[in-house]
């Protein structure tokens, strides 16, 4: 573990030596161009009615649960604290809606694994938990307390918590906090929406991270080219900060994947095992910043999401400001339902990311920044999984990985076991955007093979 | 409750698939057919079905007894069979061309697995098979003449009036452009007895309209089945082009004569479709132009010091063999990695 440690160390100084005062870059990042569909772009997000009954989960970042505080039988209004903080990873849940506690459920109703949430039916007044006032901030440690309060976690779709995140070890080392508006995933227009809508909150946001993380650097805006409104949103938002850049970047998919983003952006290599802040680096969602600078300013923590519903079912696509916790099915009902009597796959998240789930009725959590509506004929699993093949070794999965790591190998070794050529070709490096899986023509479960052999290395190594 | 698909991410996929991309290299296989046609005449046409037809039935009896899934539907036994057949003369004996299809697809292909599992092209290894046993009737050229004036003289006098008028078509279309200057042997074993007075022109080597196997001799053709693989993505740049360069940079250099290396052989149908073989070719591009070269330092060496006029086919199947080991040499790095 030492040796490991000195090697690192080796590594880290080579690649900081060799990138720091370089703008240029020796490598050029690969990815793909899916079809982009970005069909929400230009639709600020409608206000969802209070559904009649929502259900908030206790879980809705990486973590532990937070701790219920409520009863049922109780009241509670919007923005009131209903789940606390169990330990320092983790992230405290507020109700969404005014209304009465209904049930506390202990149990998952599709998975049935342990799981716990609390099922509120609102009585439709929206009544603020407190009245609008400021939260008086001074120091670091206030600011992030205060970003822990607002229930701010990572909302691009790894649901981390922000505190946490933000409370690095060495905060005079930190050069540049890279704000993630890339939104390379297809469909999803939340964040570009938030760019667009919610200007004063992302300028806001970023102040307070100027003021209080102080980055040796710059604070850099991470925009693909193929939102031009949210670039120009931006520029006007930050004209004459000197301290703040507008980074446009070519739209292609992972552009937002914080290891590419980084490279990208500061040409600095997030080695193996390193955290972004070991490079002098910190990389945020945008919306997430709107989260605490929202509570800091109003006292208001997160308690709703912009949510892009489209697919290729749905009958009007659209953005949806929705409350915590409300049924999925609320939403495409509010866009029209769908062209087709049955979905035959839901998806929380963008197509390249996102999870199907089993279940219409789940609700729209921290994270949700999309759901997405498919036909059975085009929901794979169907169509695409009588497509498979045997690999042809076309190497097309290796001139995409934007990890620069070889599936095809990668599967090869897993089907065999070999835990000795899985750590060669370092599957753990692996960022699971899909990329590889998304260009295989053999139709090979690429990102499955990888998950199930970074399982495989962790219980070798037990 | 509606039943909703659960399945692990991506969710969406590029619409390449492995029989769409199969189906693409037959199609770009279609001009080179044609030309086999015109030059060879039906013969070759019924070559190539005898072998097209033998792969699939191969494929399809050997899967059956060995109850393996049925993979006849991804094209690759077709594609197999079109390129064993254009590397046979056309006055093959069918029962010859049944056997070579059985070695491909038996031998080579599913014993070894089936698609994606063989290390060698199963039609090289195939022909290389035959060229060894049937050897007399491997090299029994039919002179490409006999059934294609109705088509080839229009295009010479044409290319001869260019050639007068303007002067600059003279070291195309040559001194020897006509009918009885093409033999059936091809350019390549003239080349080596020295018979330069009998070698066809440059003009009918672009064409095809020279002794050979039955689909390698229309290089025009070949490279237009190749530039629709470049274009449609099923192919890169990387293992042609190098291959190519290479035999004519080479041979220039070795004091052969470069333009009949490059145009006279089995280069074109070697270089655009049986070294871009994803299954028996290297994965990355770096390793690609490593394979375009050794294949073509191979061929050169092979055709210029071997014993056998042609050296494409021993050189890919040398190269097959290499590609485990320049997969090794070129795996990628990954961004970020530590050694361990």
């Amino acid at each position: 573990m030492g040796e490991c440690e000195q090697y690192l160390d080796y590594y880290y100084v080579f690649t900081y030596n060799l990138h720091m005062n370089s703008d240029k870059m020796k490598k050029k990042i690969m990815g793909i161009s899916p079809p982009y569909s970005k069909n929400t772009a230009n639709n600020p997000a409608q206000t969802l009615p209070i559904p009649e009954q929502i259900e908030i989960p206790m879980k809705m970042h990486s973590g532990k649960p937070a701790i219920p505080i409520i009863e049922i039988g109780d009241t509670v209004k919007v923005g009131q604290l209903i789940g606390k903080m169990d330990g320092k990873i983790c992230s405290p849940v507020h109700s969404s809606v005014s209304g009465t506690v209904k049930a506390i459920n202990e149990r998952d109703k599709v998975t049935g694994k342990r799981a716990i949430s609390v099922v509120i039916v609102p009585d439709g007044l929206q009544t603020p938990y407190r009245a609008q006032e400021p939260v008086n901030v001074k120091t670091l440690s206030e600011f992030l307390s205060a970003v822990g309060d607002s229930g701010a976690v990572g909302l691009g779709g790894a649901g981390f918590p922000t505190a946490p995140k933000l409370d690095i070890k060495n905060p005079g080392e930190l050069d540049y906090i890279l704000i993630n508006g890339a939104e390379c995933e297809p469909y999803i227009t939340a964040d570009t929406r938030t760019m667009i809508d919610d200007t004063a909150h992302v300028v806001g946001g970023v102040e307070l991270l100027l003021k209080f993380m102080k980055p040796r650097k710059k604070i850099l805006i991470c925009i693909e080219d193929n939102k031009p409104l949210a670039i120009e949103a931006m520029q006007k938002g930050f004209e004459g900060n000197d301290k703040v850049e507008i980074r446009v970047l070519p739209t292609k998919y992972p552009q937002g994947e914080r290891k590419v983003l980084v490279y990208n952006t500061t040409g600095r290599i997030v080695p193996e095992g390193a955290r972004l802040a070991d490079v002098g680096v910190l990389v945020t969602n945008i919306t997430t910043i709107t989260v605490f600078d929202r509570y800091i300013k109003t006292g208001m923590p997160l308690v709703n999401k912009v949510v892009t519903v489209d697919g290729p079912i749905v009958a009007k696509p659209n953005n949806v400001l929705s409350p915590i916790g409300t049924p999925i099915r609320k939403l495409f009902d509010f866009c029209g339902g769908f062209s087709v009597p049955e979905p035959g796959k839901i998806l929380m998240g963008g197509p390249m990311m996102g999870y199907a789930l089993p279940d219409i009725d789940m609700p729209v959590v921290k994270v949700t920044n999309s759901v997405l509506a498919f036909a059975p004929e085009n929901a794979p699993g169907g169509k695409s999984r009588r497509a498979e093949t045997a690999c042809i070794k076309c190497g097309r999965c290796v001139g995409v990985c934007p990890m620069s790591l070889m599936p095809s190998n990668i599967e090869a070794a897993y089907q065999v076991k070999s835990i000795e050529k899985l750590e060669r070709y370092k599957v753990n490096l692996c960022v699971e955007c899909g990329s590889c899986a998304y260009v295989c023509p053999a139709r090979r479960p690429l990102v499955q093979a990888i998950r199930l052999s970074n399982d495989l290395l962790w219980q070798s190594r037990k | 409750m509606t039943k909703l698909t659960v399945s692990t991410s991506p969710h969406i996929h590029h619409e390449a698939t492995t029989s769409r991309i199969m189906l693409d290299v037959l199609i770009a296989l279609i001009p080179a057919f044609a030309a086999a046609i015109m030059i060879f005449g039906v013969r070759a046409a019924a070559v190539t079905c005898v072998c097209v037809a033998s792969c699939v039935f191969f494929e399809w009896i050997f899967e059956k007894i060995t109850k393996r899934e049925k993979t006849i539907g991804d094209y690759s036994a077709c594609i197999t069979g079109v390129l064993l057949a254009f590397n046979l003369p056309v006055t093959i004996p069918i029962w010859q061309a049944v056997f070579g299809s059985a070695v491909a697809i038996i031998l080579v292909k599913q014993l070894f697995g089936g698609l994606g599992k063989n290390f060698a092209n199963p039609a090289i290894t195939a022909r290389v098979v035959m060229f060894l046993a049937f050897s007399a009737t491997m090299t029994n050229w039919a002179s490409p003449y006999a059934e294609t004036s109705w088509w080839i003289y229009p295009i010479d006098s044409v290319a001869a009036n260019l050639g007068a008028a303007g002067g600059a078509m003279d070291a195309l279309t040559g001194a020897t452009a006509g009918a009885d200057a093409v033999t059936g042997a091809t350019p390549l074993v003239l080349l080596g007895q020295g018979r330069f007075d009998a070698l066809p022109s440059v003009w009918h080597m672009i064409l095809g309209v020279r002794g050979g196997s039955l689909g390698e001799t229309s290089n025009i053709a070949l490279l237009i089945g190749g530039i629709y693989l470049m274009a449609r993505r099923v192919i890169s740049w990387h293992t042609p082009l190098t291959y190519i360069a290479v035999v004519t940079g080479l041979s220039g250099l070795l004091g052969a004569e470069p333009v009949y290396h490059m145009l006279a052989g089995g280069l074109f149908l070697g270089a655009f479709f049986m070294a871009t073989d994803y299954v028996t070719a290297p994965q990355t591009n770096l390793g690609r132009i490593i394979f375009g070269a050794g294949a073509g330092l191979f061929t050169v060496l092979f055709r210029i010091y071997g014993n056998y006029p042609e050296g494409v086919s021993f050189a890919i199947l040398l190269m097959n063999i290499l590609t485990p080991y320049i997969n090794r040499i070129t795996e990628t790095k990954p961004l970020g990695a530590v050694k361990s």
